[in-house]
């Protein structure tokens, strides 16, 4: 692979990192923690929101983010022809 | 049957089991002794990263802790899952593309230095050793509460078990044992958990159990937070640690676990990058079944506990509160001697202390399943303490026999003498481990939390840099490695041990604790690595090179089959 290539496989493997981290952020930093008082007040079923994501919501968010990536980068070998 | 002839069966058919899959993949290489031959597949490869991952903490003592602490629990949940993203996202395919044994040898090779490889593997062995205390430990609890014998000899037990498939098996064997150790722990794990949803709530799902409401037609979780505010506990639902403190301590076991070298090393054990990536997402999907529920088992325990003990007669409390009395582990004194149990939170009414880490031990008993089930968990928390502790003891062997003997000291050692040397020093660790566990200083409890803070603050920045920043030299990885290490060490002995003029919770710097305080360390290692190298001349072309390599997930070195 040349240069050129190689340097937009990896501009394109940089992009999906930012989005899909930043979504690990959310789930995690912003709604189990920073946001959680705020989110408590909304209900599902016996669950209060934020307490949800502490512990529910955000795990699976996480595994669910992995698949997305593994997804996501299958695809983008598979365009450079790298998948071998 | 009772519930020691079930214990001793099922200990004894799984013990079995993993002794006879040991021989049977026994190690013959050096390739096969610390990275398996590459030749893992998979999904093989999530189930023991999941065996391997989740120790006696998280089997035993994650669910009672988290249902004491409520809501602050969630740091453990959400930090010991949301590392794997930053490993499957960050790390993984890259240092499998890399393509060597250990950990230190990325950090030697990438940083072209020995010294960098001897910080790596000082920090290694720092972690790893403080870690497999706590496991052995774990195993003589299980054995002295259910086998009735000494913990000392529970402990000794363990030792001989994890010595005979460590040093047999190398990865391999480790790897297929941890595989069958994932299947024993998830279902030891979940057939209490479910059965207790069902008595509770009527829901089979732990997971949608704790949301639902039981016979009374109120949500468990509204109940328990009445209970909690009745007898002055906080309210389960809501924290009572400041909110940044709970931000820091879930990033630094967030960043410590994606750079736990016993971790990140099962990703080299796998034919191919994309096999990498998998494989991280299928070892945060086993683990994320047991990190679900056991939020499940602490709402459901501790509504069970208090409603069992609290305001009783002592005389009428079931069996299972004398058997654990008899350990030590529950104790009751009535201070008001009316022969009831006060459980409150103000310690000067308080009659009742219970440890946080018999709750999923106990927990069948309190909710009165059968005695398999009981026994099933003691097996389940035997193959958790187990496989981590293997993991855990082939880093350090590997450490020794390869990073310090064959890279630093004898280069020219064979193959058969590099193997001789790697089953030798799993012997030593395993003995040393032993040790600990038998005589456990006052500083392995703390310790544990703390190796995830070491690892944060030492290889995290060191591996994500090496990958991501082609600029990034021998000097600045070196002195950032160095000085992070340092830093959460003096933090770590300053509060935890009370040494260097000690302090307490008032002297904490911005209100992080110790247990959060790896997520400075790990911003500083960055600062300093990344100030430092650009003083400091660029890294040697034929390094660029390397990093231009594992960028690209093609080409990764042929795997050997088996």
């Amino acid at each position: 692979m040349n240069k050129e290539r190689q340097k937009k496989y990896w501009k394109q493997n940089l992009k999906y990192l930012a989005i899909l981290l930043s979504i690990w952020f959310l789930v995690s930093y912003v709604f189990g923690i920073l946001l959680v008082n705020q989110l408590n007040s909304i209900r599902i079923a016996g669950f209060k929101l934020g307490f949800w994501f502490a512990q529910q919501g955000s795990i699976y968010v996480f595994v669910i983010l992995i698949f997305v990536y593994i997804w996501l980068m299958n695809k983008l070998d598979k365009k450079y022809n790298i998948d071998n | 049957m009772d519930i020691q002839t079930w214990t001793w069966v099922l200990v004894g058919l799984t013990f079995t089991l993993y002794i006879g899959i040991a021989i049977w993949s026994r190690a013959s290489t050096t390739g096969e002794f610390y990275i398996a031959g590459k030749g893992v597949h998979p999904v093989a490869n999530g189930l023991a990263t999941a065996a391997d991952w989740m120790s006696a903490a998280s089997f035993i003592s994650m669910a009672g802790i988290i249902s004491f602490d409520g809501y602050d629990g969630s740091v453990y949940l959400m930090g010991w899952t949301g590392g794997y993203v930053l490993l499957a996202l960050l790390i993984a395919p890259y240092l499998r593309k890399f393509g060597k044994y250990t950990v230190p040898d990325f950090i030697g090779d990438r940083y072209y230095s020995d010294t960098a490889r001897i910080v790596a593997v000082t920090c290694a062995l720092l972690v790893s050793f403080t870690y497999v205390a706590g496991q052995m430990r774990g195993v003589g609890l299980v054995f002295s509460r259910f086998l009735e014998v000494e913990i000392d000899t529970g402990v000794i037990i363990g030792m001989f078990i994890v010595l005979f498939y460590a040093v047999l098996g190398g990865m391999k064997g480790i790897t297929y044992t941890q595989v069958a150790q994932y299947c024993v722990l998830i279902f030891a794990f979940m057939v209490p958990a479910i059965f207790i949803s069902i008595q509770m709530t009527g829901n089979v799902v732990p997971q949608l159990g704790f949301g639902s409401s039981g016979p009374d037609g109120m949500y468990l979780l509204d109940k328990l937070d009445g209970l909690h505010n009745e007898l002055g506990f906080h309210e389960y639902t809501s924290g009572s640690k400041s909110k940044i403190d709970v931000f820091f301590i879930t990033a630094a076991l967030m960043v410590g676990t994606a750079g736990l070298p016993h971790v990140i090393v099962r990703f080299f054990t796998v034919k191919k990058v994309k096999d990498a990536r998998k494989s991280a997402g299928w070892a945060l999907l086993f683990i994320a079944i047991l990190y679900t529920t056991a939020p499940a088992i602490a709402v459901f325990a501790r509504t069970n506990l208090i409603e069992t003990v609290s305001n009783q007669k002592y005389d009428e409390l079931p069996e299972w509160f004398n058997n654990w009395e008899n350990t030590g582990l529950i104790t009751f004194n009535d201070k008001n001697k009316d022969g009831k149990v006060q459980y409150v939170s103000n310690a000067s009414v308080n009659e009742l202390t219970v440890d946080k880490d018999i709750m999923v031990l106990a927990n069948p008993e309190i909710a009165h399943l059968p005695n398999w089930v009981i026994a099933l968990v003691a097996a389940g928390g035997l193959a958790a303490a187990l496989s981590t502790a293997a993991g855990l003891l082939l880093v350090i062997s590997s450490s020794i026999s390869h990073d310090l003997i064959k890279k630093i000291i004898n280069p020219n050692i064979s193959e058969n003498g590099e193997l001789i040397a790697a089953r030798l020093s799993a012997v030593v660790a395993v003995i040393i481990a032993g040790w600990f566990g038998i005589n456990p200083p006052d500083f392995v409890a703390a310790t544990v939390a703390l190796a995830f803070g070491l690892a944060a603050a030492s290889f995290f920045p060191a591996i994500i840099l090496g990958i991501f920043y082609k600029r990034m030299n021998k000097e600045g990885a070196i002195s950032g490695m160095a000085v992070g290490i340092l830093l959460m060490l003096y933090y770590m002995m300053r509060f935890k041990f009370d040494w260097f003029g000690g302090g307490t919770q008032d002297d904490w710097w911005f209100d992080i604790s110790p247990e959060g305080f790896g997520t400075v360390a790990m911003f500083v290692n960055f600062i300093i690595s990344i100030l430092i190298s650009s003083f400091t001349p660029k890294p040697p072309e034929k390094v660029q090179q390397i990093v231009d390599n594992i960028r690209i997930p093609s080409g990764a070195n042929e795997a050997q089959d088996h």
